[in-house]
């Protein structure tokens, strides 16, 4: 179970295509009545009955934090990923009745900061519309530099120009336009933060580059939700139940231990949070960490593991679960 | 005089560390008495490169000019040395106005200047994690009568007397960020008149 995360009864209240690749989904309170509030950079997790598999997808909230009536997201289709995408793409329909949890925040704006500096990759911009909704009512200063990969794919780009005339800075890959990093992070005022959400690469470039330049750690966010990599099936002991778990190749570690019915903590689901990390009693192989969670000391430690994310290959892996 | 070596206290007590060049866009420097050896030691592995990019900002206090010619000669884009820390301050109000996000902050010297700058230097924007301390000379502090809240500046004995409101003042670790300062209390609030005697714990 996510701690402190009450589940939400929600039924599907539109969705609408927005290119090829994104639809956004409006989600209300089933029965009436307000949502949660949230803050701008949110998440809330989606629970999807495929079949037999339940696929629990992390999304950012992109709606306005100050309208309880309805939660949006957008869902990039990834054709090459586990499924979870494609089935809201397909099988999710206005009127459905679905579950998702509590909004969660893991990328809050820092209100102490004087100006809000965001990049966006790709669909990368979700969590930047909440803020920018939470920002604007606040009278707080930010500018956005959004880059995609064309003008077709600009996700919302030609809705934020017009909404935050002056702010709002697009870049077309296909037409060699790029986020001039070095310029930017060089001329901003004193407690300017940085925000970044896309791709791996860019996340840490921005890190990278920020820190080559004297940017205090403290003032540079990222967020990045990892799907879980699919590998090969491996099986593990759980000594706290007693049990051996299967894990199959296109499963999570997390996922299998929640089909055999133990009781795992979880919030991200992405390898950022750290609520799942789980202390390894005894292994004898070799583990695939993929979390951004776990440092580099301890992922050669051997003795945890985040099973949202990671994986194992070798003869046997015990588990504290 | 090398850096200091504080006794382990309460959570509140700022501890420091050692000035290093960092990376950056800048490096405002501000220091007080003895500080100046941090800067000095600093400069051995500092570059050329580095002095150009730097402000350095010097209030010697009762040193005179033992440091100066030294200070001056690192080639700092800007020096400046005054008389007191009020006297610098609206020097280093402006050179925090004028700086960029990766300008590198050091301080070194005093409490009373280190935790002064440092709140100027938060309210300008820069994460106090971000910002480099390093302890010189003095250990006199700065302290703030909790019943006047009023300053008096380089405490040396405990108790002593509010230079505002007079009275006999017990000195505390508890510090303030924002007000820069250690807080003393009344010593003889429960027995009117029962006054210890003083003894000098800073020098």
């Amino acid at each position: 179970m996510s701690a402190g995360t009450a589940k939400l009864n929600v039924t599907v209240a539109e969705v609408k295509p927005i290119n090829d690749l994104v639809t956004r989904f409006k989600f209300v309170r089933t029965g009436g009545g307000d949502l949660p509030t949230f803050s701008g950079g949110a998440h809330t997790v989606v629970e999807m009955q495929d079949g037999d598999i339940t696929r629990l997808n992390a999304y950012s909230l992109m709606s306005d934090p100050a309208d309880r009536g309805a939660y949006m997201i957008s869902v990039r289709r990834d054709d090459e990923g586990r499924g979870g995408s494609k089935f809201m793409h397909s099988q999710v329909k206005e009127g459905m009745e679905m579950v998702i949890s509590n909004p969660v925040n893991l990328f809050s704006l820092d209100l102490r900061a004087k100006k809000h500096l965001m990049l966006a990759g790709g669909i990368g911009i979700t969590p930047f519309i909440a803020q920018m909704h939470q920002l604007s009512m606040m009278g707080g200063q930010f500018e956005l530099h959004y880059s995609v990969r064309n003008a077709s794919l600009g996700t919302y780009a030609e809705d934020l120009e017009a909404k935050y005339p002056g702010k709002v800075n697009i870049y077309h890959d296909d037409q060699g336009e790029a986020i001039d990093l070095s310029t930017l992070l060089a001329t901003q005022p004193l407690g300017t933060h940085v925000y970044v959400c896309g791709p791996k690469g860019m996340i840490e470039w921005v890190h990278g580059t920020s820190e080559d330049m004297g940017w205090p750690r403290e003032a540079v966010h990222s967020e990045e939700f990892l799907a879980p990599a699919s590998g090969k099936p491996f099986e593990v002991k759980c000594a706290v139940s007693n049990k051996v778990v299967q894990v199959g190749e296109h499963q999570s570690l997390l996922e299998a231990l929640e089909a055999a019915g133990i009781d795992a903590p979880y919030l991200c689901r992405g390898g950022a949070c750290g609520q799942c990390e789980t202390n390894v009693i005894g292994y004898d192989g070799k583990f695939l960490h993929y979390d951004h969670w776990l440092t580099d000391e301890q992922k050669a430690g051997g003795k945890h593991i985040m099973p949202c994310v990671s994986r194992f290959e070798g003869k046997t892996l015990v588990l504290d679960r | 005089m090398s850096k200091t070596v504080f006794p382990p206290s309460i959570k509140s007590r700022p501890v420091y560390g050692e000035l290093e060049a960092r990376a950056g866009s800048g490096h405002l420097m501000i220091a007080d008495a003895e500080g100046a050896e941090a800067i000095l030691d600093l400069a051995k592995s500092a570059d050329a490169a580095f002095w150009a990019k730097a402000h350095i900002i010097y209030i010697p206090k009762d040193t005179g000019r033992k440091y100066s010619s030294q200070l001056e000669e690192l080639g700092a884009g800007q020096y400046y040395a005054g008389p007191s820390y009020e006297a610098a301050q609206s020097r280093i109000r402006r050179a925090l106005l004028d700086c960029h996000m990766g300008t590198q902050v050091y301080l070194t010297g005093t409490e009373s200047l280190m935790g002064q700058a440092m709140a100027e230097a938060t309210a300008a924007g820069i994460p106090h994690t971000a910002i480099q301390t390093e302890h010189r000379g003095s250990t006199a502090r700065r302290m703030q009568c909790v019943h006047c809240k009023g300053i008096t500046e380089d405490v040396t004995t405990d108790p002593f007397e509010c230079s505002h409101c007079g009275l006999s003042l017990f000195v505390r670790d508890h510090y303030s960020r924002r007000l820069a300062a250690f807080q003393g209390v009344r010593v003889d609030a429960e027995d009117p008149g029962n006054i210890p005697e003083k003894v000098e714990l800073f020098k």
